[in-house]
């Protein structure tokens, strides 16, 4: 919008240098860069499903899709155009339109907060000096809140037109959380922006040229990585689309195309928080000090780019094969009482050390000072001795067979402290070991 | 979004124009729509589509915060929460056309007549007499929206800003209590204390409900379950199944012709049965 509007080629006065030459940017290249966003939007979902499937399995020790393509990096080409093929079935109790155009709201506002990432520096593409981004709003980190909370209604709505129970129930679910999540998300992008002075994308990445914001405000990132988790729907916080509870949660009643654009949506989702939580935390495109050489070439800094945000996209699929689901009501907590609060509080230490360093005070006296403090502090609780709670006795009312009250878990456990010999097990199925028989 | 703040105040610039006349009709349409739309659901989703071409104006007007913040507010979570609301109500609840309260329907068209005028006269006021006078002059508008907006807000309108907060936090409190207070009178047991309190004998039984079990023949609800010397568990027998009046299936003969659907001579078969 903004550089589509802009149509006199001459500098204006105000914008940074990344405004200047995107708002100098021809058609023709605007266009160029819309389609590759587009491709890589949806490369890297087939990729990315592909290597979540290739590493779950190598986590659970299985070798994962290995037959389609070279080593198996094609399944995914291959089960998208099966998927477009099968036949799409309309529930007789949906509501037609709303069950029509739900997918293509899900995906539409995933694809759109690609726009303001900031993939890499100035570069020139067939003599067009230009900036490896689509558009830098002042306001682009706002531009991917938006489309996140606009992207629910694909979910809420695909849930609620499929008439049908259970996608109502993770319509339902999906609404509540994502709400609540984006609330923590926004209070963890805060310190940042507070930090970088600014709400665009490139400014915030510029502003982390002496040290990126993933250590400087750890609090804010660790919120962060949490919530984007919880914002796209990933396991272990994946209650809308609940398998062992929900069948399929929202998409139960999709099929065919509709349910590919379902899926492309939750992983271009993926990669655009990725993306964000590069562009906030780790510097943007900035390659790390042994390798800051580098950061001369704007196409190099891309390759940082996507290298950082693959590590984001493999914590998706670590948490995804390590963590159990959380049951709801855990989940509400988790976002309510405690990373809600906890970005709060950061927000006023942020406000407070950077009033107390704008009025010309020393930090290293403050935080030695505070520090003291705790200690002291952390010393009489300790001395203070433990309240020793009495032990209530429970009286049976029945002469139901119950074990006693205060069994104690035994503890040596046998099979940690026997040696760890895996080639000498016998199989599972091979019958009872002779050693353990009792 | 400057280069239209530098233009002179009042002038459309020709992209400006464009977007007005192409989401200008869509709002007022889904405007009108929402009206008139007989499913709530479909109701609030035109009034989704109005803030959103709204929110489009205002980016288009060089108020990029304003455009976005009316998105993820706005659109994002007051109309989600309404929609929850909708979708908990049930998706064929339309309008009732019974008069809840006597006189109801004339008091609002009068209302609702009199609060047109007013909007009218305003507006049109503001139409012919307010001169525009551009952003490029004001704080708000002029380099950067955002931080424009900031040093108003808090600045001249601190006070009216943080009174605001205020109001609004005690609201989000008062519904809060109201619907905790509520909730609070079967305060919520945890897994530890239902433990004891099931040994204590507050409950019917100590184990829960038994299942078709392993002495059963079959895992459907339907089927008791059975005790280890062959006999049935009483407590295992659902009253809703048992209450349940039931209609023998009545006896037909498989005929192969049936599954074909070629029905030759069911008439001779039906003639069979009368006989």
């Amino acid at each position: 919008m903004n550089t589509w509007l802009a149509q006199e080629p001459e500098p204006v006065e105000g914008l940074t240098r990344t405004q200047q030459l995107l708002a100098d940017d021809p058609l023709w290249l605007i266009l160029l860069k819309v389609v590759a966003l587009f491709a890589i939007g949806v490369v890297l979902t087939l990729v990315m499903i592909n290597a979540e499937r290739k590493v779950v399995g190598r986590m659970q020790q299985r070798p994962g899709p290995n037959r389609t393509g070279p080593g198996g990096w094609l399944q995914s080409l291959a089960d998208g155009l099966k998927l477009a093929f099968k036949e799409d079935i309309m529930p007789v109790m949906a509501d037609k339109k709303i069950y029509f155009i739900a997918p293509v709201i899900s995906t539409i506002p995933a694809f759109v907060a690609f726009s303001v990432i900031p993939f890499g520096g100035e570069v020139v593409i067939f003599g067009e000096p230009t900036v490896l981004q689509l558009v830098d709003l002042p306001v682009g980190v706002l531009v991917v809140l938006a489309c996140a909370s606009i992207g629910v209604y694909g979910i809420v709505l695909g849930g609620w037109a499929s008439g049908s129970p259970y996608p109502l129930l993770a319509a339902l679910r999906s609404a509540a959380q994502v709400i609540s999540y984006e609330i923590a998300l926004g209070l963890s992008i805060v310190a940042v922006i507070l930090y970088a002075g600014s709400l665009s994308t490139a400014d915030i990445v510029a502003a982390q040229a002496s040290g990126w914001f993933g250590w400087l405000l750890i609090p804010s990132f660790v919120v962060f990585v949490i919530s984007m988790v919880g914002e796209t729907n990933r396991a272990p916080f994946d209650l809308p689309e609940a398998e062992s509870e929900l069948v399929g949660g929202f998409h139960t009643e999709y099929s065919s195309l509709k349910f590919a654009l379902f899926f492309l949506a939750e992983y271009v989702n993926m990669v655009t928080v990725s993306a964000m939580a590069t562009t906030l935390f780790l510097g943007g495109g900035m390659w790390p000090w042994p390798l800051s050489f580098l950061n001369g070439n704007g196409w190099l800094q891309m390759v940082a780019f996507l290298i950082k945000m693959s590590l984001f996209l493999f914590l998706f699929i670590w948490l995804r094969g390590t963590l159990p689901r959380l049951r709801y009501d855990q989940f509400m907590k988790l976002g309510w009482k405690v990373l809600v609060p906890i970005s709060l509080m950061w927000i006023v230490v942020i406000f407070a050390i950077r009033v107390f360093r704008n009025s010309g005070n020393d930090l290293s006296t403050l935080l030695v000072t505070i520090g003291i403090i705790l200690a002291v502090v952390l010393m009489i609780a300790f001395l203070v001795p433990e309240r020793s709670r009495p032990q209530e006795t429970v009286e049976l009312a029945s002469d139901y067979p119950v074990p006693p009250l205060d069994l104690a878990v035994p503890t040596p456990s046998r099979h940690k402290l026997r040696p760890r010999a895996a080639e000498s097990r016998e199989p599972a199925l091979a019958g009872p070991d002779p050693k353990e028989g009792e | 979004m400057n280069v239209l703040a530098q233009e002179a105040a009042g002038a459309v610039s020709t992209g400006e124009a464009v977007v007005f006349w192409i989401l200008g009709p869509i709002a007022l349409a889904c405007a009108i729509g929402m009206i008139f739309v007989r499913s709530a659901v479909h109701s609030a989703l035109l009034l989704v589509s109005t803030m959103f071409c709204l929110a489009i104006f205002y980016i288009v007007q060089s108020a990029p915060f304003l455009g976005f913040v009316q998105i993820i507010v706005y659109t994002g979570a007051v109309m989600m929460l309404f929609l929850f609301v909708l979708m908990l109500v049930g998706r064929d609840s339309s309008d009732s056309v019974v008069e809840v309260l006597r006189g109801q329907r004339v008091a609002g068209l009068l209302l609702g007549l009199g609060l047109a005028v007013l909007l009218v006269s305003g507006l049109s006021r503001a139409l012919v007499s307010v001169e525009p006078v551009g952003l490029a002059a004001d704080g708000a508008g002029s380099g950067n929206n955002v931080v424009g907006l900031g040093q108003l807000i808090f600045g001249p309108y601190v006070y009216a800003f943080e009174l605001t907060a205020a109001l609004l936090m005690t609201a989000a409190l008062g519904a809060l209590v109201f619907a905790l207070a509520q909730s609070t009178a079967h305060d919520k047991r945890g897994q530890r204390a239902t433990v004891i309190a099931r040994l204590r004998g507050e409950h019917a039984r100590i184990s829960p409900l038994p299942g078709p079990g392993v002495f059963a023949t079959a895992n459907s609800v339907a089927v008791p379950a059975l005790l280890p010397d062959g006999s049935i568990a009483p407590e295992s027998l659902s009253e809703i199944i048992d209450a349940t009046p039931v209609a023998p299936v009545e006896d037909v003969l498989p005929d192969a012709r049936a599954l074909t659907g070629r029905s030759s001579d069911t008439s001779a078969h039906d003639g069979e049965d009368r006989s």
